[in-house]
This record gives structure tokens, C-alpha cells and sequence, in this order.
């Protein structure tokens, strides 16, 4: 007996629904892709989160190198907009970034210390705020490029905004996949159900004309799913794991340098673990109530 | 023994029935069962004795006339009622109609399960009965592996074991010996005794004849009261008033 654990009765018959080995494996599949549509959704969700807590609050005045002749010294340019910055509220905090370390930042694509040290590299002041919004921008950048010639500001969003839209449209693209495969989920079930309902007609029958009320039937019909799409559930979970931990291995090697890790918490992983439960709690829902109104036509 | 303060248990008024458009199959059917009455309903074959209780026990709806179940019009009667009045009924059906992959016993369980009754009663009260019937050795044998004649016993426990108001047997004998075959009436009648009212579908004159109960006719899809029988009927007024369809004038009710 599948169910031994729950001792709740099925009156109807096990061997002549066909249906009992095919309503697992379609919710495997389903629960195999949700879960990665799932997974994928939650390490993005932590991936622009740990972007956007890392770079909000924080602005880069660059301060491009040229002939001095031009623009003056490059390091009095470099006092000068330091003592602006310094001295506007709600900066807490402005340095200037060494050139070497510059230069260890562009290493990555223009190669070692060697190759640029003839390069003009701009001055980098890294400035932290006391908050995202303190400062007036706008302003700032006013001031600054009238003092200090050649210098801007760059606050980082454009270049974060750009990656976390990218990540939005990826993640819309997830959820949109999970709707659908709930969509799906509901309609196999519906039609899983009535052909049950159909295999089993002569017995409903029966137990109708004894005085069984619908929710009587309608409540096995809809255990008998809620234990089908577990064991469906899991199945598909099982089988999703090794194919997520494939994805973050590749993951990994193919975006070690530049993105940062996608990795899962202890609460994603709980949430993948739940999954199954939900598609099964949808499959009991939907049998029920898809029982409920088939019944509600006969006499 | 009068069930919801009403005179009757089951009560047609010009009540015909056709399938899809044919021709119909019963036609003006009036009458009245009293509590505690015990009929026989006699009739060739085709003449619509199964539709008739058919339309009893709730699994036709006619095409026209009215029908009162237990004082409710079941025309009017919601659908969630319907199961509440069909627990007072219990039902013999012809082909049996047991569920083939359920043990005898689970199968006499089930209106008491519908019910919502308690296990340790209904295991009780089930053992009781199908010893009764002669099946204590075949309490877990399911019905395909049993005879005729068992399966008809297990049909007719799983009638029985709610104790209905009504009982409605479609050829109830038609499968047993004679010996089993009055077994069996002797259980009706002990039913009938304790309250409810029997009807019994059957082409076995010899028991018709041995039992003197009212007999109900079916003949050209009219229904009457067989002459003769009248003055067994249980109460001084005649509860059967059936008039067949175009001859003379139809009995005031």
C-alpha cells in the first residue's frame, strides 16, 4: 500500500488507474524544472543584492591625467577636490587611491605594471557618503568640475542599474517559467483527475446512491494527490540537485575573474526543499476542487 | 413509524418517465408507500420495474410528475440534501453492483462509512451481519472470487447494515437457493418488523405466493394495485391509487 503511512481510505480500485504511475513522473518533471527556475531566481535575487549593498553609498571622483600646462598639477588637482569633498556634508569619508593601486586595478586588462607605467592614468578619489541620497549630486558635480578641471563623478549606478535590469529580465523570465509550470501543474492535474473520475465512474456511482456526499469522494480523490505529488515532487528534486550543482560548478569556472559567486543560502536551500511540498498542496487543491465541480453536474 | 411527521415514505404523483426522446416508459404513476408497509412489485421483464425504483432510490430524475422522498420533494430538494435522504434508503441491486476490489467486508462498511460512523462499530456491527448471512468465512474474500449467490448475500448486507427507512431489492432472490431464498425474506420481514418499509422487485411467484404482502403491478408502464391483495395492505385506507394512463377518470388524491 502506497499510503501506509495515512491510514485514510481509498475505496477505489488501485490496479485499474493507470493514472497512479503517470500523475508522479509529470509532477517530477515539473518540480525538476521549477526547482531551477527557483534556484535561479534566489541566487540572483542574492547576487544583486550583495552589488547593490557593496557599491550604494559609495562614488568615484576621477580626476583624468593630462598635460599640466592645461589643466595645472595633477596632485593640486587632487587636493583641491579633496577639500570640496571634504568639505561638503554627508560625505564621511574621501581618499585618494594610490596609483599603484590604479594601476593593480586595471591590471586585469591591460597587463602588468610594466606595460602602464608610461600610461596616464587618472587620479581616483573613492569617497564613501554617510548614506545613499545625502548628497546632492548634481551639485557636487557642479562645484567640482568648475574647480577642478577634468574631474567627474561616477556614482556607479549606470553600470549597476544596467546589470541589475539584466538580472531583473532574467529573473522575470524564472518567475514567468515557475507560473507557467504551476499553470501546467493545475491542468495535468484537472486532467488527471477526470479520467480518474471517469475510470472509477461505475464505483462513485455506488457510492453516491449509498448516501456518500461529494466531499466524501472528493476529499480521497484529493489525499490520493497530495501523496502522488509528493512522491512526484521529490523525485524531481532529487533528480534537479545534481543538475544544480553541474550549473554552479560551471558557474564557477566560467565566471570566476568577473561576476561574483552564485551560491545559495540555508534558506534558499530550504525553500527548494519545500518546493515539492507546494506542487503537491496545488495537485490536492486542484483534484479537489476539480471533483467537486464534475460531481456537482451528475443527479 | 411516520419519518419527518409525514404520512408516507415514498409518494409519486403522475409521474412519467421517458429516456432522452423515446417513447415513455412509465406513464401517470401515482401512488403512496406507508411506513412499514412490505410490498412486492411484480411485472414482465421491460416493463420498467428497474426504472421504477431507479427513480426511488434517486438515480433517475423523472421527465415529469412529482416525487417525495420522506416528505421532500426532491425537485426542490438541494443536492447536498440528497445524500441524507439516500442513507435512509438501501438498495439491492440487480446486478449487485459490489465494489470488485474491495474485501466483502469493506464493501457491507461503506454506508456506514459514508455515515461517517465509527470504526470499532462498524467492524462490530459488520461481522454480526455478514455472519447472519452465512459469509463469516469470506469476510475478506472480495467479490469475484465469490459465487452468485455470496455476492447477492454481501449486496443485501451492505443494504441492510444502516438500517434504512426503505429497503428497494431488485430480484433479491434471483441468484440463491430456495432455503437461502427464505433466509433472506426472513430477514426482510425482521426489517419490516423493526420499522422499514420493504419493496421488493422479484418474478418468483412462489414466493410472492407464500408471503401475502400487497402486490404492486407494472404493465404497460402503469402502475396498479394487484386485485385481491388489497386487504393486505397495512392500513384502513388505501394508500396505493393509481390510475393507468387514458382509461377513465383519474382518483382525486
Amino acid at each position: 500500500m502506497p499510503f501506509s503511512l495515512f491510514t485514510r481510505r481509498y475505496d477505489f480500485a488501485n490496479d485499474r488507474d493507470a493514472l497512479r504511475h503517470f500523475l508522479p513522473w509529470l509532477i517530477a518533471f515539473m518540480v525538476y524544472l521549477a526547482v531551477l527556475a527557483l534556484a535561479g531566481v534566489l541566487a540572483l535575487n542574492e547576487t544583486a543584492g550583495r552589488w547593490n549593498r557593496g557599491v550604494a553609498g559609495t562614488l568615484t571622483v576621477q580626476i583624468l591625467a593630462g598635460p599640466d600646462a592645461i589643466q595645472g598639477n595633477d596632485e593640486a588637482r587632487v587636493k583641491a577636490a579633496l577639500g570640496i569633498l571634504r568639505a561638503t556634508p554627508g560625505i564621511v569619508r574621501a581618499e585618494a587611491i594610490a596609483d599603484s593601486a590604479t594601476a593593480a586595478l586595471l591590471e586585469p586588462w591591460l597587463g602588468g605594471a610594466g606595460a602602464i607605467a608610461d600610461l596616464p592614468l587618472p587620479k581616483l578619489i573613492d569617497v564613501e557618503m554617510a548614506s545613499e541620497g545625502s548628497v546632492d549630486l548634481q551639485a557636487l558635480s557642479r562645484r567640482l568640475t568648475a574647480a577642478v578641471p577634468g574631474a567627474s563623478i561616477d556614482d556607479h549606478r549606470i553600470w549597476l542599474e544596467r546589470l541589475l535590469r539584466l538580472i531583473g529580465t532574467v529573473k522575470a523570465i524564472a518567475l514567468a517559467v515557475l507560473a507557467l509550470i504551476g499553470i501546467a501543474t493545475v491542468g495535468t492535474v484537472i486532467f488527471t483527475t477526470r479520467t480518474g473520475l471517469a475510470i472509477h465512474r461505475e464505483a462513485i456511482e455506488v457510492l453516491h446512491l449509498i448516501g456518500a456526499q461529494d466531499t466524501y469522494i472528493a476529499r480521497q480523490f484529493a489525499h490520493r494527490a497530495l501523496m502522488l505529488g509528493l512522491k512526484g515532487g521529490y523525485a524531481g528534486l532529487v533528480l534537479a540537485l545534481p543538475t544544480l550543482l553541474m550549473a554552479g560548478i560551471f558557474a564557477h569556472y566560467l565566471g570566476a575573474s568577473v561576476l561574483p559567486q552564485l551560491s545559495l543560502g540555508p534558506a534558499h536551500w530550504m525553500a527548494l526543499a519545500i518546493l515539492p511540498i507546494g506542487v503537491a498542496l496545488i495537485a490536492m487543491a486542484t483534484a479537489g476542487v476539480t471533483v467537486m465541480r464534475t460531481l456537482a453536474r451528475l443527479l | 413509524m411516520s419519518t419527518d411527521g409525514t404520512d408516507h415514505v415514498v409518494r409519486f404523483e403522475n409521474v412519467g418517465l421517458r429516456y432522452g426522446l423515446g417513447p415513455e416508459v412509465l406513464q401517470d404513476v401515482t401512488f403512496e408507500l406507508r411506513p412499514g408497509g412490505f410490498y412486492f412489485l411484480l411485472g414482465d421483464s421491460g416493463a420498467g420495474k428497474s426504472s421504477l425504483l431507479k427513480l426511488i432510490y434517486l438515480a433517475l430524475k423523472p421527465s415529469r410528475g412529482l416525487i417525495s422522498l420522506f416528505g421532500h420533494d426532491i425537485a426542490i430538494t438541494p443536492r447536498r440534501q440528497l445524500p441524507e435522504l439516500r442513507r435512509r434508503i438501501g438498495v439491492v441491486f440487480q446486478e449487485f453492483r459490489l465494489l470488485n476490489h474491495l474485501s466483502a467486508f469493506d464493501n457491507v462498511a461503506l454506508p456506514l462509512r459514508v455515515a461517517g460512523g465509527r470504526e470499532s462499530e462498524i467492524q462490530r456491527n459488520v461481522d454480526e451481519l455478514l455472519q447472519w448471512v452465512g459469509l463469516k468465512d469470506q469476510i475478506k474474500a472480495r467479490p469475484p472470487t465469490l459465487s452468485g449467490g455470496q455476492q447477492q448475500r454481501v449486496a443485501i448486507a451492505r443494504a441492510v447494515i444502516a438500517r434504512p427507512k426503505l429497503l428497494l431489492a431488485d430480484e433479491p432472490t434471483g441468484n440463491v437457493d430456495d432455503r437461502m431464498a427464505l433466509r433472506l425474506m426472513h430477514l426482510f420481514e425482521e426489517l419490516n418488523k423493526l420499522g422499514t418499509t420493504i419493496v421488493i422487485a422479484t418474478h418468483n411467484q412462489s414466493l410472492v405466493n407464500r408471503f401475502g404482502h400487497p402486490r404492486l403491478r407494472l404493465a404497460d408502464g402503469s402502475l396498479t394495485l394487484e386485485p385481491g391483495t388489497e386487504t393486505a395492505w397495512p392500513r384502513e385506507a388505501p394508500p396505493l391509487r393509481s390510475v393507468s394512463h387514458g382509461r377513465g377518470p383519474r382518483n382525486a388524491l
